[in-house]
């Protein structure tokens, strides 16, 4: 038992230590990688040591009365108590110190906010709770738009397995861009407002529902940066991680031309022949990414916010109606409208996938040239 | 207690209180009133404290372990709400209602029966609004700030219930706030002019006006919700041509002068504090008015402050940095003076002093923190991150709640007519002070490191910062358990308080008996 206690007490040192090494223990803003955020970061030390020598002056003439003018060493009480040169004093040198920070700080503003002259546009749109990332093109055929999702696994949240080392900063499909050149982000929200932060790039922005808001960027080095939703948009607001991968720009063109691809083979899958066991091998995976944070993975829900789709009567029902609320959401609930959130292919395999797993067996099937005949409809 | 010989000869005496629950319930009495609005905010820091308790205990480590993302908005919800509108605000008012009357030899309130009904609406408003937890759907889940649409279209159905709750306590405020105003402008003593007036009193004055402009604001914007949500207006809905960015605009507008509610009183609290423990006149009484006065313009004009990221354009971004950054000038003037109050006194280190110095000293580095936020560029880094949240607690728990603490001890001899034990008291002080650094002052690096607020799990690298953080927040938490055990003790058992216990205070207050009589000031005072 004592061994065990002193191992133990041996071990916490050697923790401490060891996460120290994994800079768990950072105290100040990164530098990031571009010149705003090197004038960002700046600014904040001109202003971090501004209020340090002020303090230091400040408590320490106050420490200096605490421990000279105590009434315990005999100190007797003088009676000043006005004086119009030392207020005039103490209002004119910080307003002239303030005066300077604003000046400096309402240049790097400025900058921030002149969007002109970007090479490209990516749109970002937020959902509760995933991005979904669009690169604007003159030509619709080539635009690459797709959604960007937590891909920290659940089991990781919930402490059944270890957390690895990007825990909570992981998404399935990165936001990639070019270095040395200038990005404008256009920003908005399909439901409430989120906002999306790249600390690395010293880009904040809220994305608001009816509202285009705009910031831009040039990444000085590639990398992978990481950053968060940072406006509370309800449930999973703490799951919706941001990430940004900066590739050459030669790199970059080659993504895009197979992001592209993917593009016109998405068009190919929506037209051809399903079968239900390829439906239900997707819907399972897209029901796991879209559905299982509130609805559970075993269709259990969690009532009463969150209906349970196991032995659904409405899920076992009319297969419009539960297509229908699929595409457009249920007004007055949680549940959102996945129309752009999911691709046809996607919308057939889960609405197959919710009517025929965990013993619904229903056993009918929608393929996604329906979905496509639905949404056309509407 | 002498009361209870005369009980019989109602219409004889006027002088003691009625007996049992009625005298609680039908009292017009500024101190019993008093008395209930601090028993009222101590219960609601103990709530909004356990609120904050389950939200430490959740950030322990990462992972899920105690509570679901669902329940923890609900949390750091209700937290926010219950200590703002709960604990720190009544706790003002019931400092007020003892306070000011006798501050300025006057015999009670102004409008004793409004003071009675502004008070007894309150435990229904939180009655309503603690309810909520227990209902289908939850309770409130979109923060104290509860932005549109999130608090409208996608909000849980109790939020009606939070709706009317807001607007019980923004009718408390407003009547509370008339009452105050009317009190000081009429019932001074001959003599009492304006610019005698305890600062306690001037910073109340101000922080009247500020109620009584921006409360309304508030029903207003959570009746546009309610309409929103069951009349099927747009008034923050996109979708239907209304803006979720009007939602901030008039959130905000009342949000930021209430913020300088929760601290103007501080100020007058800790200007009484410090010269009675020096022994030396308030430094610059007359910039201290003026400073005060000064900041409550300027909280009219800052708001915008709190939406750097929403996309409002470059001139009205750099105006609300501009207009912020102007606001530690003032607050500047006021630490100045505090300091040099000190400077050259005769000092000693009582209770009430130990807090109202951590209060200097504190609220400062929360100042500090609000220059560097002002600082527009650099706030889209800070802004809704844990740095944001380690200054407003700096301004607001060893800043407003320090200096209402500090008050307690203070005054605590005056209304109970015994003393507090002083060891206990300093015990109580030295766990507040190391418990509330440990707390919030590694929240600052969290912030820097990129850590988003209001959120129920972090990335690993934000683990060790939490931990501490959370250790220093359960001592904290358990240390205000010893506050309530030195308030009853001293009230149950104290030693008896002279009419004066610091020698170096000033004010109409200490010339009444201690505890100070149940009717004072019948016949106002004399004023040299």
């Amino acid at each position: 038992m004592q061994r065990k206690l002193l191992r133990g007490s041996l071990a916490l040192p050697a923790l401490l230590i060891g996460s120290w090494a994994q800079a768990g223990w950072q105290l100040n803003m990164p530098r990031g990688v571009t010149d705003i955020s090197h004038q960002v970061y700046d600014l904040h030390m001109l202003t971090l040591w501004v209020c340090v020598v002020i303090g230091v002056l400040v408590f320490g003439v106050m420490f200096y009365s605490m421990y000279k003018h105590r009434k315990s060493k005999g100190a007797v009480s003088a009676d000043f108590h006005e004086s119009t040169k030392v207020e005039l004093a103490w209002t004119l040198i910080p307003a002239a110190v303030i005066f300077g920070i604003g000046v400096k700080a309402t240049y790097v503003l400025a900058d921030m906010y002149n969007v002109d002259d970007a090479e490209m546009t990516v749109e970002v749109v937020g959902y509760q709770w995933r991005w979904r990332y669009r690169y604007l093109s003159d030509d619709p055929d080539t635009e690459v738009t797709f959604f960007s999702n937590m891909a920290t696994d659940w089991d990781e949240i919930n402490n059944l397995v270890d957390k690895n080392p990007n825990y909570l900063l992981d998404v399935d499909e990165p936001m990639v861009l070019p270095t040395g050149t200038k990005v404008r982000f256009i920003l908005t929200s399909a439901d409430v407002i989120h906002s999306w932060w790249v600390p690395a790039l010293a880009v904040k922005k809220d994305a608001v529902p009816g509202i285009a808001n705009e910031a831009w960027t040039i990444i000085n080095e590639p990398g992978t940066y990481r950053g968060q939703c940072t406006e509370l948009c309800g449930k999973d607001h703490g799951f919706m991680p941001v990430v940004v991968e900066a590739v050459t720009p030669e790199e970059f063109d080659a993504w895009l031309a197979v992001k592209q691809d993917e593009a016109r083979q998405m068009a190919e899958l929506t037209g051809r022949d399903w079968s239900m066991a390829e439906l239900m091998e997707r819907g399972q995976s897209v029901y796991n990414t879209s559905c299982a944070s509130c609805h559970q993975v075993d269709g259990s829900g969690n009532a009463p916010t969150f209906p349970a789709l196991r032995g659904s009567d409405y899920v076992r029902g009319d297969i419009d109606d539960v297509i229908d609320i699929i595409l457009n959401g249920k007004r007055g609930s949680m549940m959102p409208a996945f129309r752009d959130q999911l691709s046809e292919v996607d919308t057939a395999a889960v609405t197959t996938y919710i009517r025929n797993a965990w013993g619904n067996n229903v056993g009918d099937m929608v393929t996604p040239v329906d979905i496509l005949d639905i949404k056309a409809g509407q | 207690m002498t009361t209870a010989t005369h009980d019989h000869d109602h219409d004889h005496d006027h002088h003691g209180p009625a007996k049992g629950i009625t005298r609680w319930l039908y009292t017009t009495n500024h101190k019993d009133i008093g008395t209930m609005y601090l028993w009222f905010s101590f219960a609601m820091f103990l709530l909004g404290g356990t609120f904050a308790m389950v939200i430490r205990a959740e950030l322990f480590q990462p992972g899920l372990q105690l509570v679901s993302p669902e329940f923890f908005n609900q949390m750091t919800t209700m937290h926010g709400l219950v200590m703002v509108f709960g604990a720190v605000m009544p706790a003002f008012v019931g400092l007020a209602n003892w306070m000011i009357p006798m501050m300025i030899g006057a015999p009670d309130m102004a409008l004793p029966r409004m003071n009675n009904l502004s008070f007894w609406i309150l435990p229904f408003a939180f009655a309503l609004l603690v309810s909520t937890l227990f209902m289908e759907g939850g309770g409130p889940n979109f923060g104290w700030t509860f932005y549109a649409p999130l608090s409208t279209t996608y909000a849980p159905p109790s939020t009606t219930y939070f709706i009317f709750a807001v607007h019980i306590m923004g009718a408390s405020s407003i009547m509370g706030a008339i009452n105050i105003v009317a009190t000081i402008l009429n019932m001074r003593a001959p003599g009492m002019t304006m610019m005698k007036m305890p600062l306690f009193v001037w910073t109340w004055l101000i922080t009247s006006y500020l109620l009584i402009a921006v409360m309304p604001v508030l029903a207003g914007v959570v009746t546009m919700m309610l309409f929103d949500i069951h009349f099927a207006t747009s008034f923050f809905d996109a979708a239907g041509g209304g803006s979720p960015i009007l939602f901030q605009h008039l959130f905000w507008f009342f949000g930021h002068p209430e913020v300088y509610i929760m601290i103007l009183p501080a100020f007058g609290i800790v200007s009484a504090i410090i010269p009675a423990f020096a022994r030396k006149p308030l430094f610059g009484y007359s910039s201290m008015v003026y400073a005060t006065a000064s900041i409550a313009f300027l909280s009219f004009i800052v708001w915008g402050h709190h939406m750097f990221t929403v996309g409002i354009p470059f001139l009205g971004q750099a105006f609300f940095m501009w207009s912020t950054m102007l606001i530690a000038v003032p607050t500047g003037v006021k630490v100045f003076n505090w300091v040099t109050t000190m400077f050259r006194g005769s000092m000693t280190f009582e209770t009430p002093m130990l807090f109202a110095l951590a209060f200097v000293v504190l609220f400062t580095i929360g100042g500090f923190s609000g220059l560097m936020l002002a600082v527009a560029p650099v706030d889209f880094q800070y802004h809704d991150t844990y740095f944001v949240v380690a200054h407003f607690h700096y301004v607001l728990v060893p800043g407003a709640v320090f200096s209402i603490m500090a008050a307690v001890y203070y005054w605590l001899p005056k209304w109970s007519g015994r003393m507090y034990n002083e060891t206990m008291g300093k015990v109580h002080f030295w766990l507040s002070f190391v418990g509330v650094n440990i707390l919030f002052f590694p929240q600052h690096f969290l912030g820097l490191a990129g850590m988003p607020r209001r959120i129920p799990d972090y990335a690993l690298q934000f683990t060790n910062f939490n931990m501490i953080s959370s250790v220093g927040g359960f001592l904290f938490g358990l240390s205000q358990l010893l506050f309530l055990y030195i308030v009853v003790h001293t009230v149950v058992a104290g030693k008896k308080a002279p009419a004066k216990p610091w020698d170096g205070a000033e004010g109409l207050e200490w010339t009444v008996d201690s505890p100070a009589p149940y009717h004072t000031f019948s016949t106002p005072p004399k004023i040299n």
